[in-house]
């Protein structure tokens, strides 16, 4: 009897069905789908023979150039930005998150227009040289991969940054008294105790790329993606598309576990942070160290920023219009709605998982629930329309739902919850494993209610966790084009989807306007996580 | 009728809703452009459309502003659109479904989602073979896709066909757009009708072999690739010329109209039907019909440099200065219903 309540306490229960909520769209798209007939077999025949490998090695390559790019890059930066002390650290610190707000596809026309043949940077290299055929092409995997992690780089960045921030320096210089060298105390200590993070962050990268199909048909670089749309769009056959996604988020299930599997039995707990005394950098290394911060800066933000300025002035400002103030807003409430729905919902999932006995099955529901970022966009959205269908007709002896869902905001709120799920998933988790158990065990043998454990254990320790999250959400859902072009209400423009109209005939210059837009509202978030977290520095004093 | 106009009112009093929750503080900016029911006693007529709102919008503006019929539309990819129709159902509020490309069309109809509708006004003003031959859907505006070359490298002489364009002489000269541009699936997919499979495919890995460098995301790099000397000749969508051509008028590409001894150029249509659970068939209907019409004709050519599908209503100067030539006549039907086969075969000519 105690132990079957125990399997079915409310925590349990809550979380798994939150969790099921998330995944229905997908189940769904999967069970629809699931159809093998002669066509579907005769597809399969063909992307076996003539596709499978290519995309197969494409999608590992990039996948794990991306990968490891991507966590060397913000691994280091974050390293350099809270455990070193040079002029302009707090400056770098903050411009280094900058580069979140330019989506993967701007970053991708933006290179290609700049690099490749008949771009400013080759006619130059041309007129000095007579020749720039040695010019490495853009459009080809390190291309793709380069232009990609300079646009992911961030998540990983600002992940570890928090774990590096609540490590202290205290594990350093335990490790620097043992006799290890710096570089063998980062590599020995620091980078293992943030190994969560360093994953976390590596994880929600990979997934974007995995699911991105913007940046990869800039450069027509062919991945799983790609073939899921050319099976959709080319062949007009949903079902193998849908197939080949389950594909795709069964790799991706079966990496994550891996990794999860791999740290089993580890525990991080942080000691209660001080302000980390950094270590002050001098001479050559101070200069390095700038020079790398502003180098990444540059690249993935001042360049793009730069490039689209002068298309803006190239153009003019002739696409403003009455409806602009409108694109912001929408682009603007959106995010927000989305960011805090998203939070909350990510934050029921973790605590119910830590309340809750049976772990193993949360662990599972919760793996599914996050998988929706694998996921691209549009396929997403799909899974939506019918989820929706089929809720809207169950219920409509009951109440009538009929025609109010599909076609409406909640429609595009419920379709970002489980698209983002997992980047609010990340941070929160992150930081529920460095509270020490301790401290919630001492508060329940004093009987204290579920409830009040959440507001007044949980919800101010994680309260850098649910920012980020909040923060990311909101970011991601402004640069989010597929399910809102296919899912926003009449009238509901965003930015994006302004981006979208405009360079859907190959014409990147136009696209200026909304891009510029984006790049600086999303700035906001951004400048309200420094805020906060320099609140949340300063407090530790 | 009644009721969708009820549960069409409900939806955006919910939309309304979700807003005031945040109070995000643009209502006003919201209501604008959805409807106000108290001052409109028709429906408007809705259309999910591929062509994007730029090229659209004044349009149906014009519209408008004859018939004093609201249009409400919504912009998107024709993937997504045509299956978020299909998702829909009876449900739907969408009377038009506006695609570029007669493959996307053939599909929606394929699925059923769009009605028959016989029309003497389209019969009369648009050529049979813009037409679907079962009247689901119909072309407004045509867009032709030929051969574009270098006038420094290349003389006009050496060019002939699309086919032609696989002889070894083109070796490293040749750039082409990525197969999965649904316009290179149509035009493979007339190559397969017109000549067959096996010649096709020999056709499509001649092309490949001469590719002076991997194939690219966009018409318009393409052509800037050619100005700039990455390669001599390439096949694009005209109106991406004319684009080119309106930023720098001394641009070094010139177009060659392809097949006029043989079989015509290439062209397909955007083009609009008529959806099965179309709510408001007769405004629809008026909208479908005076699409054909002059105005709106002339106005698709100007707005993205096409050519009218109407073959009395006089093209864009800039359209017109390219010169006359003979349209491939095999009805457009052809590039959707060969569309699959096209795309396995030109996967299979390594042409990505």
């Amino acid at each position: 009897m105690y132990r079957g309540l125990r399997f079915l306490s409310p925590w349990t229960l809550s979380g798994i069905l939150l969790a099921l909520l998330v995944v229905f769209p997908i189940l769904l798209l999967v069970w629809q789908w699931g159809t093998l007939t002669s066509v579907e077999i005769s597809i399969w025949e063909h992307l076996l023979e003539a596709k499978i490998l290519r995309l197969t090695i494409n999608t590992l390559l990039l996948v794990l150039g991306v990968g490891v790019l991507t966590a060397v890059l913000g691994t280091g930066l974050a390293w350099l930005v809270t455990m070193c002390e040079f002029p302009g650290r707090q400056w770098l610190e903050w411009g280094l998150m900058l580069p979140l707000s330019v989506p993967g596809y701007v970053m991708a026309f933006v290179y290609l227009a700049l690099f490749n043949y008949s771009g400013p940077v080759q006619s130059l290299l041309r007129d000095w040289f007579g020749s720039s055929h040695w010019f490495p092409s853009v459009q080809s995997a390190p291309g793709v991969i380069l232009v990609l992690s300079l646009a992911l780089y961030p998540y990983v960045y600002m992940l570890v940054r928090a774990a590096f921030l609540s490590q202290g320096r205290q594990l350093m210089d335990a490790a620097r008294c043992l006799g290890q060298s710096p570089w063998q105390a980062f590599m020995r200590v620091a980078v293992p105790a943030a190994r969560p993070a360093i994953a976390g962050g590596v994880a929600l990268v990979l997934m974007e790329t995995l699911a991105d199909f913007g940046a990869v048909s800039v450069f027509n670089f062919d991945t799983f993606t790609t073939a899921i749309y050319n099976a959709w769009y080319g062949l007009f056959n949903l079902a193998v598309a849908a197939q080949l996604a389950t594909i795709l988020m069964l790799f991706v299930t079966v990496t994550l576990m891996l990794e999860t599997y791999s740290r089993r039995g580890a525990r991080y707990y942080s000691t209660r942070v001080h302000r980390p005394q950094r270590y002050k950098l001098i001479g050559m290394r101070k200069w390095i160290a700038i020079w790398t911060c502003l180098k990444v800066i540059g690249f993935a933000f001042i360049l793009p920023l730069g490039q689209l300025v002068y298309w803006l002035s190239k153009t003019g400002l002739g696409e403003i219009d009455s409806r602009y103030p409108d694109f912001l807003g929408h682009t603007l409430a959106l995010g927000l709605i989305a960011g805090v729905i998203t939070t909350v919902v990510a934050l029921l999932l973790v605590v119910s998982k830590r309340f809750s006995s049976n772990s193993i099955l949360l662990n599972l529901t919760q793996r599914l629930a996050t998988l929706g970022y694998a996921l691209p966009g549009s396929v997403l959205a799909v899974g939506i329309l019918l989820s929706l269908r089929l809720i809207e007709r169950t219920f409509e002896p009951i109440i009538g739902l009929r025609g109010m869902l599909i076609g409406t905001v909640v429609a595009l709120l419920i379709a970002y919850l489980v698209r983002f799920l997992a980047v609010a998933h990340a941070p929160v988790e992150a930081g529920i494993n460095f509270i020490r158990p301790v401290l919630v065990e001492v508060a329940r043998t004093l009987g204290t209610h579920p409830i009040t454990l959440l507001r007044r254990i949980y919800i101010p320790l994680l309260r850098p966790g649910l920012l980020t999250a909040l923060i990311l959400v909101f970011v991601d859902v402004m640069k989010e084009m597929p399910a809102t072009l296919i899912l926003r209400p009449f009238g509901w423009d965003t930015l994006a989807v302004r981006i979208y109209q405009m360079t859907a005939e190959g014409q990147w210059e136009r696209a200026a306007l909304p891009a510029v837009t984006l790049l600086i509202i999303g700035l906001i978030p951004v400048l309200m996580l420094i805020k906060s977290t320099a609140v949340e520095t300063s407090s530790h004093k | 009728m009644m009721k969708s106009a009820i549960s069409q009112l409900t939806k955006y009093s919910l939309n309304l809703g979700v807003l005031a929750l945040v109070a995000c503080g643009n209502q006003n900016q919201v209501n604008e452009g959805e409807i106000k029911p108290k001052e409109k006693y028709t429906l408007p007529v809705v259309v999910y459309s591929s062509r994007q709102e730029h090229l659209i919008k004044p349009v149906f503006d014009r519209f408008t502003e004859e018939t004093g019929i609201v249009v409400e539309f919504q912009t998107g990819e024709e993937g997504p659109l045509i299956a978020r129709l299909d998702a829909e159902g009876e449900d739907t509020f969408a009377d038009i479904l506006y695609t570029v490309d007669a493959g996307n069309l053939w599909h929606a109809g394929q699925l059923g989602l769009l009605q028959a509708y016989t029309s003497e006004t389209i019969n009369k003003n648009i050529p049979a073979h813009l037409r679907d031959p079962k009247n689901e859907w119909f072309g407004f505006s045509v867009r032709a896709r030929t051969i574009v070359y270098s006038t420094e490298r290349v003389d006009p002489n050496e060019l002939s066909t699309y086919e032609a364009l696989a002889d070894p002489t083109w070796q490293g000269r040749l750039c082409l757009r990525t197969s999965k541009k649904v316009y290179n699936m149509s035009l493979v997919g007339t190559l397969i009708e017109r000549l067959g499979a096996d010649k096709a495919s020999q056709i499509v890995s001649g092309w490949v072999s001469n590719l002076a460098t991997d194939v690219f995301s966009s018409d318009s790099l393409l052509i800037r690739a050619i100005a700039s000397g990455q390669c001599d000749i390439g096949i694009v969508n005209t109106y991406y010329l004319g684009q080119e051509q309106q930023a720098n008028p001394d641009l070094p590409v010139a177009i060659f109209w392809a097949n006029q001894d043989t079989s015509g150029v290439h062209v397909n249509v955007s083009g609009a039907g008529l959806t099965t659970h179309a709510k408001n068939p007769e405004a629809a209907m008026k909208l479908l019909d005076w699409l054909a019409s002059k105005e709106p004709q002339r106005m698709f050519s100007e707005l993205n440099l096409e050519f009218p599908a109407n073959p009395n209503v006089v093209a864009d100067p800039l359209v017109q200065s390219w010169g006359e030539f003979r349209q491939d006549e095999l009805n457009v039907e052809a590039a959707g219903r060969r569309q699959a086969e096209a795309v396995m075969l030109m996967d299979n000519a390594g042409y990505h």
